[in-house]
């Protein structure tokens, strides 16, 4: 059943391949982790067995070809990140893996149910902070958590965006542990991105396989950009047909702009930079157009809070737009993500985040979080300095792994250094166990071999809810490491959330 | 369309057609630099006053020797119209509109800088300079028709029209002054190689075999002074690259002004009486021309790229 792609199953002149050339799953080592596809030597998961039978049946030299297949549809899609590297931006081929990362469905209406209840408690709470402030009003969440915060934002209390939502687009991090457990590993709230690779990684895949999504039911992931369209939309201040939305990205110099501009023209929006947008005398958002000034809605917004408006922030912002704040709180512009949202997204509220989900919903949370220590409570903090070693230290408000300590893999001098960091200020750190997260096979130099994964589903709150089917899974390429992000040798894979069974 | 990738296409296009004149005008001047007897001292210099580039140059050379001049004028990143200043410029503008732009049409343009990167970067300037420069000539070529054959004629493409007419008028000025500026030095000799300096201007236009059939007589300065300002047909002539500018502003919104900056250029290239031009002559209503097609630019910078939101509000 040779699909689109003219691939000799059986290598020249139908001569069956020999045995020790294909993945022999009996030999596949589990390394002593969880892995998604393969519950024991030999023997598959209920969802990942049509995967793992049918790639039992093709050689080593047949996956590279895939691979390759694979690459070079990438490279002809243009599917690129940038990374900065000697002061100079280099567009790089999206790394992606050939072997899906499979859910069963059942599990994932699990996860989807908890990632839902998760940023509704959020939510609450960011509206919470910015106006009644009941939450500390009754203890539940300390004030000098709230007075400690960098993205706390003073000048926006009062406001009241539309549904009460803040945060309208969010990046949850999940990893697996030893025994199965999704874990949350953080919120991302502020200008989550990898959206665009979780799609592109489904067109890649697709072609690289299209025997297998034609036997198996996968949940698929395209409706992403309509999704997204429809919450925006949802937000407009004016009740229009047609409102007009835009992607605000920082520019051509920012690594994400590969996505910025791609949902843009997936949502059929304006890609808009800073200067392209005005503020008015009557405090509405206008673009420059060449058919004059051309009134903006909904402005989903990609550049950080403290470069939005020079007039409300960082004054030397040229990124952004003057009166942009103001306009937005007398109601005439919706912001997605709303500014200040990131209030939620600091490492010490994170350990709140269970509370929040009982105070404001009044129910258990059905998706863990990692045990954390709060270096600002004494008893924590001593815990935390006497086992510097085997902890994952994080700083409460950096993103991307930056300034984060992995005890296990740490020399003696960094971890005296983190020692003296948190002694000094202490409300800015937090502390983990070192996860074991789960594997997955990949293939890796022409052979198939388990790799540490995560998995960044992405949520969208507006009028509705809605969860991706999946999410963007990344890929620590290199050998038992557990650092999946691409600007440091990580790939990704294709997520597939499987019905039936 | 929003007003900064309006701006941005239309500059694509005007620095393609920079680039690509500036090698035309660079080989045509050679050549007819060759074909003057060796007393007569050789002005390379001219070169940077027809391409107004004299605040650039100053500073930064002390001799105005071929090598100089052909270092700056080709490739110095710090003289903001030599052909990798504008190639640079061209795809950094194509860069950042990639969405409205064909993908074939990106891979060409960067293409075209690197190649004209690696030509012109180094110290020591390429000996085959008119094989390199005719090649720059064609490329750009190549993509001035991807672009006409592969990109729907809506907005964006009438800002690139619109920018490459308005250069291409420009430069056609600019190449008509080396028939007028080498020309002024006096001799019995001048008007024995008139008939070959203007051939030389004809062809760096590529309009030499056209010329041939329109005109039919032997080539002499006002005569092709005269096809390349007033032949409607020939598509780098002044007057066909103003319909051009004038078809291209109709089908955009609110271009009244530019419309008639354009009109009046027109009506005054109409009045003149070509014959009439030669020597200093030719030269200042070149420069009056260039003016009229600053005025031009003007007017779609204010019509478009910098519209006030007074105007709505």
């Amino acid at each position: 059943m040779p699909g689109p792609f003219a691939i000799a199953e059986r290598g020249v002149g139908g001569v069956c391949i020999i045995d020790r050339m294909r993945i022999d799953w009996k030999k596949y080592d589990l390394q002593g982790n969880f892995d998604e596809l393969i519950s024991s030597p030999g023997y598959a998961r209920a969802a990942a067995r049509g995967l793992v039978k049918y790639l039992r049946s093709l050689s080593d030299e047949q996956l590279s070809r895939r691979q390759r297949a694979a690459e070079l549809a990438i490279a002809e899609m243009g599917i690129t990140f940038t990374v900065y590297s000697e002061g100079e931006n280099i567009d790089r081929a999206w790394p992606l893996d050939i072997i899906p990362r499979v859910f069963a469905a059942s599990e994932w209406q699990r996860i989807a149910a908890g990632l839902e209840q998760r940023v509704t408690a959020l939510n609450h709470f960011i509206d919470d902070i910015y106006n009644d402030q009941k939450i500390v009003k009754d203890k539940v969440f300390p004030a000098e958590v709230l007075a400690g915060s960098k993205d706390y934002l003073p000048v926006l209390a009062g406001a009241k965006p539309r549904y009460g939502v803040w945060a309208h687009i969010c990046g949850s991090d999940l990893v697996r542990d030893k025994d199965g457990t999704i874990y949350v590993l953080e919120d991302n709230l502020r200008v989550p991105s990898g959206v665009s690779y979780m799609v592109e990684n489904r067109s890649v895949t697709k072609r690289v396989w299209p025997e297998l999504f034609r036997k198996h039911e996968i949940a698929p992931v395209d409706d992403y950009p309509a999704q997204l369209f429809d919450m925006l939309a949802s937000l407009s201040p004016r009740p229009l047909d047609y409102p007009e939305i835009v992607v605000l990205t920082p520019g051509i110099y920012n690594s994400a702009y590969f996505e910025h501009s791609y949902l843009a023209q997936r949502m059929g929006t304006e890609l808009v930079e800073g200067s392209d947008l005005e503020v008015g005398k009557d405090d509405c958002v206008y673009m420059r157009t060449i058919h004059g000034p051309q009134r903006v809605d909904v402005i989903y917004r990609r550049i950080n809070d403290a470069f939005l408006d020079p007039k409300a922030f960082r004054e030397d912002s040229a990124l952004g737009v003057p009166g942009l704040v103001r306009a937005w709180r007398k109601g005439n512009v919706a912001l997605a993500n709303a500014p200040g949202a990131g209030v939620a997204d600091d490492k010490v509220v994170y350990t709140y985040v269970p509370a929040m989900i009982k105070y404001y919903l009044d129910e258990d949370p059905l998706l863990p979080n990692v045990p954390s220590y709060l270096c600002m409570d004494p008893q924590q903090r001593e815990h935390v300095l006497a086992n510097l070693d085997q902890l994952v230290v994080k700083p409460a408000n950096e993103s991307g792994g930056y300034g984060m300590l992995i005890g296990p893999h740490a020399s003696v001098t960094e971890r005296k250094k983190f020692a003296a960091l948190i002694r000094k200020s202490p409300r800015n750190y937090m502390a983990q166990p070192t996860l074991s997260l789960s594997i997955t096979p990949t293939f890796c130099d022409g052979k198939v071999e388990g790799r540490h994964v995560d998995l960044r589903p992405f949520i969208l709150q507006g009028e509705r809810t809605y969860v991706t089917s999946g999410g963007l899974t990344r890929v620590a390429l290199q050998k038992g490491s557990l650092i999946v992000n691409s600007s440091q040798g990580g790939g990704s894979k294709d997520t597939w959330i499987v019905e039936g069974q | 369309m929003l007003s900064r990738v309006a701006e941005r296409i239309y500059w694509m296009a005007r620095y393609l057609e920079r680039a690509e004149n500036t090698a035309r005008l660079v080989n045509v001047y050679r050549e007819s630099l060759l074909d003057l007897p060796k007393g007569v001292g050789v002005q390379w210099r001219q070169l940077v006053e027809i391409t107004g580039t004299e605040e650039y140059f100053e500073p930064r050379y002390r001799s105005s020797g071929e090598r100089n001049v052909m270092k700056f004028v080709l490739g110095d990143l710090d003289n903001p119209s030599s052909v990798l200043s504008c190639l640079a410029a061209a795809r950094e503008n194509v860069r950042t509109t990639r969405d409205l732009i064909p993908s074939e049409g990106w891979e060409h343009v960067n293409e075209l800088y690197l190649f004209a990167r690696k030509k012109f970067a180094k110290s020591k300037l390429p000996l085959n300079q008119h094989a390199v420069l005719s090649e720059i000539v064609m490329r750009a070529q190549q993509i001035a028709g991807l672009l006409a054959g592969t990109m729907s004629h809506g907005d964006a493409y009438q800002f690139a029209r619109l920018g490459r007419s308005i250069e291409r008028a420009d430069m056609t000025t600019r190449i008509l002054d080396v028939g007028s500026t080498t020309l002024i030095a006096p001799g019995e000799e001048i008007e024995r190689l008139e008939n070959r300096l203007w051939m030389n201007v004809l062809r760096s236009l590529s309009a030499y075999q056209m010329y041939r059939q329109y005109v039919r007589r032997r080539v002499s300065g006002s005569d092709a002074v005269e096809f390349l300002l007033r032949d409607e047909q020939f598509p780098r002539s002044v007057a066909h690259n103003l319909i051009t500018i004038a078809e291209a502003l109709k089908r955009l919104p609110r271009s009244d002004k530019p419309l008639r900056a354009t009109a009046r250029t027109q009506r005054h290239l109409a009045s003149t009486d070509t014959a009439a031009l030669f020597g200093n002559g030719l030269h200042l209503y070149m420069d009056e021309l260039q003016v009229a097609f600053a005025d031009i630019n003007e007017q779609v910078v204010n019509a478009w790229f910098l519209p006030r939101l007074d105007e709505a509000v």
